[in-house]
């Protein structure tokens, strides 16, 4: 890294190795495929990234042949048929057992959600567990609270004295949203009234991408590629722009001046429209966050499945490909780590935008 | 589990942390850390507003020193120049002054001296006519206590003395 011509050196000489191994495993796939004629045991690549990206009972961690490791979830129902609320933890519902007469759906739109053992449906069932996400959230939560109080501790035990540690790492990213976000967007007479909301989506965003990205447990949950997480940051949005919008704001949105009196009757053309866009935007920052997550997770899973896709089809051959997908992974990697704090920003400046618009005072 | 379906325990737990998060955060860190950072800009910016005038209070007070070094400088000169102006006053003054009262002090020991003289010559004459008087008295007496002598003299003298 330090060299950028050992670096150049090195990605070549890997390419060659990828090429080698590719050549030398097709040929013993020939040679091996009569004696593969045992089927092992078969991989779905579709179903362990959907496995991966969508939301758990219990947090996965491996399995070493048919063991499986996971960290049990508490399990929290309100039954609204018998008025009652259950917790226990979900090691209970593991291998498709059941307890207290519920069980883990397994086929369809069912496939993980919580049905009763008796009809196989989800009938006044309130699931309220604390789901892989759900905990997830949790721990960056508490991380982010941990992290930024003990930041705002150092800004008070060391008044007058230039950042250090953690504190220096993160007042650039702090000043970055007021200035460039808060300060450009909403302008510098109101902006400090917004500072809270925007860093908290911002670090909340941008900490969970980043533990998103960490394999293994408690990172590798899809936060923010989950809709949930991302409807309930843009309806913050929303609420908040509404809560702040100015008189002006909904005057034009519902008379808009200077629309001829045709576009007004008989069909009120642009309050449909505008009250549209009211809406669609929060949907937006939605749609978006959600789809880069879950699709750079979907895409680095997929590159990963690949060695097994092949393996299964031969050893060599998963060997082989596993050099090119490593590679690409690698390459993922870093760009989900970019991908991490471009979509924290952008869904960070959008909101902004919008409070902005919001506020604005037209004459 | 669905892709684009959340459920309702994630919404609710998402909905609570993030408040949670929003207002822990809020008030702990966010306010302060805000706060701080801008009193540390303020701060900042002050010092170097304070930095700049204390610069131009210095060019001026240097300017102002140099003008006062140089008022000064011009005193000194003036003083001395005055100073000397006046002594060389003063000494002739005085100079003129001593011949006059040495000039006075001649006279007057001159005319002293002369009435001294006058006086001695005075009193001289006036001691030499008494010691004159004093030896013709003497004189006299002996000359008259030698009677016959006189007599004798008288004799020749009225001898030769011829009545006519």
């Amino acid at each position: 890294m330090t060299k950028p011509a050992s670096g150049k050196i090195s990605n070549i000489v890997l390419s060659i190795l990828g090429v080698i191994f590719l050549i030398f495993s097709t040929f013993q796939a020939k040679a091996d495929d009569h004696q593969n004629a045992h089927a092992e045991e078969s991989f779905n690549p579709g179903e362990m990234i959907f496995d991966h990206v969508l939301d758990a009972h219990d947090w996965h961690i491996l399995t070493i042949g048919h063991k499986h490791i996971s960290v049990p979830l508490p399990i929290i129902i309100v039954d609204r048929l018998d008025s009652k609320i259950h917790i226990f933890s979900s090691s209970k519902l593991a291998h498709g057992h059941s307890h207290l007469g519920y069980k883990l759906g397994t086929e369809g739109d069912l496939k993980g959600k919580i049905i009763r053992e008796s009809n196989s449906s989800t009938d006044g069932i309130l699931d309220f567990s604390i789901t892989k996400t759900v905990f997830a959230i949790f721990f960056s939560a508490i991380l982010m609270i941990i992290l930024f109080l003990s930041i705002a501790k150092s800004y008070r035990t060391r008044e007058d004295k230039a950042p250090k540690g953690m504190q220096s790492a993160l007042e650039p990213i702090i000043l970055f949203v007021r200035d460039d976000i808060a300060k450009a967007a909403i302008g510098s007479k109101k902006y400090m009234k917004y500072m809270p909301f925007l860093l908290t989506i911002f670090f909340f965003i941008v900490i969970n991408n980043l533990l998103g990205l960490i394999p293994i447990f408690p990172g590798g949950s899809n936060v923010n590629g989950n809709i949930g997480v991302t409807m309930i940051l843009a309806v913050f949005t929303f609420i908040i722009t509404s809560v702040s919008a100015s008189k002006s704001y909904w005057t034009h949105m519902i008379n808009m001046p200077g629309v001829p009196w045709w576009l007004k009757f008989p069909l009120p053309l642009m309050p449909i429209v505008e009250i549209m866009g009211m809406f669609t935007k929060p949907f937006v920052l939605m749609v978006r966050l959600f789809a880069n997550i879950l699709a750079g997770h979907i895409v680095i899973l997929g590159f990963m499945s690949m060695i097994f896709i092949f393996g299964t089809i031969n050893m060599y051959l998963g060997y082989g490909v596993s050099i090119i997908s490593v590679a690409f992974s690698v390459f993922l990697f870093l760009l989900e780590i970019l991908v991490a704090f471009i979509q924290a920003y952008v869904f960070t400046l959008l909101s902004a935008l919008y409070f902005g618009m919001a506020l604005e005072e037209h004459h | 589990m669905n892709l684009v379906t959340p459920g309702i325990g994630l919404l609710f737990w998402m909905t609570l942390t993030f408040l949670i998060l929003l207002f822990v955060l809020g008030k702990f860190a966010w306010k302060p850390i805000l706060q701080s950072l801008k009193a540390r800009e303020e701060k900042i910016s002050n010092s170097l507003a304070l930095a700049k005038s204390t610069q131009e209070e210095m060019k001026k007070l240097k300017a102002d020193n140099e003008a006062l070094l140089k008022e000064a400088r011009e005193e000194r000169d003036q003083i001395i120049r005055s100073a000397q102006k006046m002594k060389e006053v003063i000494v002739s003054e005085a100079r003129q002054k001593a011949q006059t009262e040495a000039d006075k002090i001649i006279e007057s020991a001159r005319e002293n001296i002369q009435n001294e003289k006058m006086a001695a010559i005075i009193d001289l004459k006036n001691q030499m006519a008494e010691l004159s008087i004093e030896v013709a008295e003497k004189v006299i007496r002996r000359e008259l206590a030698d009677l016959p002598s006189q007599k004798k003299y008288l004799d020749e003298e009225l001898k030769s003395l011829n009545f006519n």
